[in-house]
């Protein structure tokens, strides 16, 4: 074992993981945290925290993850190249893992001008770091951890142990390099890679071919994203906005056609949406897991932690596998 | 080049208003292809800071200049007499131009005329786009020619980030992907290879992370120390 995470443990089991997802709150109350927390525990494997997603200034993941951890959820601490130069990243991960924390997901985040997507005022002016790159900071934890040193040399007394993830956008431009991004990550040190939401099954499984072409689906374990589909509109968004997502107009087809059937009544309109989306989501978890050298799922509920339970047991991904403790 | 744009002219007043004799004084390089800080630009800024003047009854003398260049000492020589008549220098050179003329001019305060931008190039008249950061160390080989510091909005040295949308950056339509020029011209010269080598952690102190830099080339001050001392010399015979 690399860390003894749960989340290693399921893999090495060769059980499907599923991950999912708890974003933290624009606040200093651990409440959200705590409730979510609460919400997820026992239908995922880990659940990843984000790190001031949508460049949006949250409690951080860090803290945000111990207090999961606290209630009994495994935390995947996120970390972007956004906001920390390499002292700060390598000084948080030290902290984290003294703090118990196990799995970290190594990702470039988004662009400060982001400001969820301009809903919030965020932070556009804010002054970005990216000393280092995502396969940069995968291949800083790994040396930490197999090394016992430093990015710059000096020695660690104890080395941090983590699970190391990144992200893939398997259908993001330029689409005939992302298996090539894969496997600098994997050749860095990615342990597991979760990817971008993914609605073309077809597109995805003609990467992940790619990527088994290159061996790489041997050497980490791919969990394939699934973003909970909650409106025909939400769909229609990702398909038109979100980077590296493509939405068959079928699907975006099927929610508007659940619309439609409610007529006006427009409560009745948003619970069959919500019906509709969660059979997509657990028919498109089924087809992930169908491709090839896919080891599990992770699975973003946004703002909608409360679908993940009902989406696992639909799925027959429950009760998640236990192990005693190490 | 250095490309300039100008400043809002209610920042330019208010850096100004209460001086009496300024001189706009601009560069006829870089900041003059850019039309920011050029002759030519320094006669229409003095202009509109002397209509403002009158406008709010200020008494204010503003003339204008140029040299070709700001950057080096020569250019300065024939006009600095001149320059030092004034209590407030105007200057629309980029920053380089303001802090070297700050450093000669004495007790004479140099203003900024207009914001220095970045390096670049003129792809069509009236379009400037940066394309080089002055990292110090140029790796400029690796990516097909084309800069992933000054050209990718956060600067990643392995490949695109998930942000791409239809060869363009996350954080505007009008801002190409670095990543995608990189790999759609690695292609075409048949190196895409190149670029599964990971890149790891740069050295940032060859940027501006390192500190001011300066650059000094010790075989040219030798050789301009003999030339200097050779005239003297010859100076001295003469008398």
């Amino acid at each position: 074992m690399k860390s003894g995470s749960n989340l290693e443990r399921v893999i090495a089991s060769g059980q499907p993981a599923v991950t999912a997802e708890l974003g933290p709150p624009m606040s200093a109350d651990p409440h959200e945290v705590i409730k979510k927390a609460n919400i997820l525990k026992g239908y995922c494997d880990a659940a990843n925290i984000t790190d001031c997603q949508t460049a949006v200034v949250r409690i951080s993941s860090i803290a945000a993850a111990v207090i999961a951890f606290q209630q009994g959820l495994e935390p995947v601490m996120q970390m972007t190249c956004r906001d920390r130069n390499r002292i700060a990243m390598q000084a948080d991960l030290l902290g984290a893992a003294a703090l118990g924390l196990r799995n970290c997901l190594c990702i470039a985040g988004d662009h400060q001008k982001f400001s969820a997507a301009g809903r919030l005022k965020g932070h556009p002016g804010a002054k970005n770091v990216y000393d280092v790159d995502t396969c940069q900071l995968v291949g800083i934890l790994k040396k930490m951890r197999d090394e016992g040193l430093q990015e710059g040399g000096d020695k660690l007394e104890v080395a941090p142990k983590f699970f190391i993830g990144a992200s893939w956008t398997p259908m993001g431009d330029p689409i005939d390099f992302r298996p090539y991004n894969l496997m600098k990550k994997v050749n860095a040190g990615a342990d597991f890679i979760q990817t971008q939401g993914i609605y073309d099954i077809e597109g995805f499984r003609s990467q992940m071919e790619k990527a088994r072409n290159l061996g790489l689906h041997e050497r980490t374990a791919v969990l394939g994203g699934i973003i909970v589909p909650r409106t025909a509109m939400m769909l229609k968004y990702m398909d038109s906005s979100v980077a590296g997502v493509n939405v068959p107009k079928a699907l975006i087809d099927r929610m508007n056609k659940a619309k439609e059937a409610a007529g006006d009544d427009k409560k009745k309109a948003k619970e069959l949406q919500e019906v509709e989306g969660i059979k997509i989501t657990v028919e498109l978890i089924h087809q992930v897991l169908e491709t090839p050298g896919v080891k599990g799922v992770h699975i973003q509920a946004i703002e909608w932690e409360t679908a993940i339970e009902g989406i696992v047991k639909a799925a027959g991904l429950y009760p998640r596998p236990t192990f005693p403790e190490a | 080049m250095i490309v300039g744009t100008q400043k809002p002219f209610d920042e330019v007043w208010e850096m100004v208003k209460d001086h009496k004799k300024i001189l706009v004084f601009g560069c006829n390089t870089c900041v003059a292809i850019c039309h920011a800080g050029g002759g030519k630009e320094a006669e229409i800024l003095a202009s509109m800071i002397r209509m403002k003047a009158l406008e709010e009854g200020r008494e204010m003398e503003v003339k204008h200049a140029a040299i070709e260049r700001h950057c080096e000492p020569e250019f300065f020589e024939p006009v600095m007499e001149e320059v030092r008549t004034y209590d407030l220098v105007l200057s629309t050179a980029c920053g380089v131009g303001v802090n070297f003329l700050s450093e000669r001019i004495g007790e004479i305060p140099v203003y900024p005329g207009i914001n220095t931008s970045f390096f670049g190039a003129v792809p069509e008249a009236g379009v400037f786009t940066e394309l080089c950061a002055g990292c110090g160390n140029c790796i400029l080989h690796l990516t097909g020619g084309i800069c992933p510091i000054a050209r990718c909005s956060k600067t990643l040295m392995n490949g695109p980030c998930g942000g791409t949308n239809k060869g363009k950056c996350e954080v505007s339509q009008e801002i190409d992907c670095a990543w995608y020029l990189i790999v759609e011209r690695m292609k075409k010269l048949g190196t895409l290879d190149k670029l599964a080598e990971i890149q790891p952690p740069r050295n940032w102190s060859t940027a501006r992370d390192g500190g001011p830099r300066r650059v000094s080339l010790e075989h040219i001050r030798a050789y301009e120390e003999r030339e200097e001392q050779k005239s003297e010399l010859a100076g001295g015979k003469k008398q």
